[in-house]
């Protein structure tokens, strides 16, 4: 198995990773761990406490959760869907869901901001018709909108993906032991499918407790996330020692949130009763 | 003769405009063994399913001790069912899958406890209570899939080819425990395979479907030794199906030689299938036998001899016997009247795929 040969072939990954993931972190840690005259200081880490900093990252935590569960709530039942569709239906609407990721991040954003717009095309279509006008763009709602829109495809494909992998006789022999429909889905279809849960709760939650950009289109500039304070420190404040700090915080945050979510899923495992 | 345990009546169901079943009907009696045997895609499973409730047939009705459970979803039937690839929930550790059913149920932990306890043993599998399903071979796997179905107390045990996964000696021994369950538990099975073997050594009854039609119902010793039409005669064992014409009541010709025979009432001259097996074909030197041929193929089996025997119209007779002829040596055919089977040729097309349509 090991030959010589197939390590060679890692060799280009290993270059990649060298070069687009170790070094990348290092100097981050470099940064974060010292001021501008390069000596060692927690300085930059500590500063997330300020209650600047402390409001963003917890606006973010609550703002990406929310999304996070909403996600889940649509995907779920989504997913369970397709899945009964079978695998040529399933996968069409599949196909359609995937298509809007194709286009640009920024554009389908940006195209929300359109949307919302005070003066925008939903509230024109809403005042043709009479009925009162929404007001959520530049609130944090938007910001949920925009995450649960561009995020939902992460939640869902992993679900699809677990979902499709269950034997349907494995529900087939739940049902013949006695199990209605919520029983069924409470003992069988939920436990089988926490592992897709969990990589979809991560590739949702991750990007949007990081996210500048959403916040930046759809929250005006009123509200700050933690990735707008980052993304401020690196462009504008040009104090990249602050903003790798608050980075390093930010990883440690994500790094808890899995652990959390790993140990959930070690814990929730047999004990389905 | 009692109330069926089972009563199929008038059972249809298509797939995709494909005929699957087609106005089945099937009476099950208590504490019996019944196989339904036949090539895949015959409607076997498709039958079990509906039993079970996994599927509603197109028309028809599923009665269960005198009650239509037709419209019934597989939870609210007194049966349960042991599945092809066993099934087992992989999220639960052994006592947890045979558990299931119970704790549905509502039972008490000391009632489910003794269960699991009884249950296992009856598998022989004591002491596996915590063992993950990951750590068990497929013949292990099997026995907990009974266990898990049998802990429930069913008046009625549906198999889905429940061993065709296992390894041969495997599946021998697990049909000598089936057959023994079958006995301590005095339950019904009904049964799905397309190993003929399998068929005969397990059932009381034998139902022999093809193409959505049950070709003939009825003990081991029935199907095989008398099947109704060539169908059965050719999937149950190996056998030699020729025309032959019946002269007269007890007189069947085959290629020109006449051979008695025991059967009756089949009229003069008319044309007939010949159903003889190759281990009752008793080759002897030529010219004593009723029809002479050349060994043209011999293999050792082990328990018997294989050899083709090819007679002067070109059949190829095929023999199994413990005697050897070597390849090149003329022999006679001889068959004792009560060894051959003679079924009526199947009148119009319809009835050809009724019985047999290759």
């Amino acid at each position: 198995m090991n030959s010589p040969k197939t390590k060679y072939l890692a060799f280009p990954y290993i270059v990649w990773m060298i070069g687009f993931t170790i070094i990348p972190l290092a100097l981050i840690v470099y940064y974060g761990l010292t001021d501008k005259t390069g000596s060692f200081t927690l300085e930059n880490v500590l500063s997330i406490a300020t209650p600047e900093h402390v409001k963003a990252l917890f606006l973010s935590l609550a703002l990406s959760l929310a999304s996070t569960v909403i996600c889940l709530l649509l995907a779920y039942p989504l997913a369970m869907i397709l899945r009964k569709k079978g695998v040529g239906a399933g996968s069409f609407i599949v196909f359609i869901f995937i298509l809007p990721m194709w286009m640009n991040f920024l554009l389908r954003t940006l195209a929300w901001q359109t949307l919302l717009e005070k003066s925008g095309v939903i509230n024109g279509i809403l005042s043709a018709l009479g009925l009162p006008g929404i007001a959520i763009i530049n609130t944090p709602w938007a910001i949920i909108l925009g995450m649960v829109y561009n995020f939902l495809p992460f939640m869902v494909l992993p679900i699809y993906n677990i979902l499709m992998k269950i034997d349907d006789n494995t529900i087939n022999a739940a049902k013949d032991l006695g199990a209605n429909s919520l029983q069924t889905f409470l003992h069988i279809w939920l436990p089988l499918s926490v592992p897709g849960i969990i990589s979809g709760i991560t590739m949702v939650f991750v990007p949007a407790l990081t996210t500048f950009v959403i916040s930046n289109l759809l929250g005006g500039s009123k509200i700050l996330l933690i990735g707008n304070v980052i993304e401020q420190e690196f462009t504008r404040g040009s104090n990249w020692h602050l903003g790798s700090g608050l980075s390093l915080v930010l990883m440690v945050f994500i790094l808890i949130s899995m652990a959390l979510i790993a140990k959930y899923d070690k814990n929730g495992e047999g004990s389905t009763f | 003769m009692n109330q069926p345990l089972i009563d199929l009546v008038n059972i249809s169901k298509s797939f995709d405009g494909d005929i699957v079943l087609d106005d089945l009907n099937l009476s099950v009696q208590e504490n019996t063994f019944v196989t339904l045997l036949g090539p895949s895609g015959c409607g076997k499973t498709t039958t079990l399913r509906i039993i079970g409730g996994f599927e509603r047939p197109d028309k028809g009705s599923v009665i269960f001790s005198g009650n239509d459970i037709t419209k019934l979803p597989p939870n609210k039937r007194q049966l349960n069912t042991v599945f092809q690839k066993y099934a087992l929930f992989p999220h639960m550790n052994i006592a947890e899958n045979i558990a299931f059913g119970l704790k549905i149920k509502g039972k008490s932990k000391s009632y489910i406890q003794d269960k699991i306890k009884y249950a296992l043993k009856l598998v022989n599998l004591d002491g596996f209570e915590n063992r993950s399903i990951d750590s068990l071979s497929g013949g292990q796997q099997q026995r907990i899939a009974i266990a898990r179905a049998i802990v429930n107390e069913p008046k009625l045990l549906l198999l889905d080819e429940p061993l065709g996964a296992l390894d041969l000696k495997l599946r021998q021994d697990m049909q000598y425990e089936l057959i023994r369950l079958k006995n301590e538990l005095g339950i019904t099975f009904i049964y799905v395979t397309h190993d003929q073997e399998e068929a005969l050594t397990m059932s009381d009854t034998i139902v022999v479907m093809n193409q959505g039609y049950i070709q003939q119902m009825g003990s081991p010793e029935q199907i095989y030794n008398e099947p109704e039409n060539a169908f059965v005669a050719d999937f149950i064992g190996e056998s030699n199906i020729v025309n032959g014409i019946m002269v007269r009541d007890e007189l069947v010709e085959i290629f020109g030689a006449k051979f008695p025979c025991v059967d009756k009432g089949f009229g003069q001259n008319v044309p007939v299938d010949v159903v003889i097996r190759p281990e009752d074909i008793d080759l002897l030197q030529p010219g004593e036998g009723s029809l002479d041929g050349i060994v043209t193929h011999l293999i050792f089996k082990g328990v018997h001899y294989e050899m083709e025997v090819t007679t002067p119209d070109g059949f190829e007779w095929l023999v199994h016997s413990t005697d050897m002829f070597p390849v090149g040596q003329k022999v006679s055919i001889h068959v004792d009247p009560f060894d051959i089977q003679i079924m009526n040729k199947p009148e119009s097309e319809d009835e050809e795929a009724l019985g047999v349509n290759e």
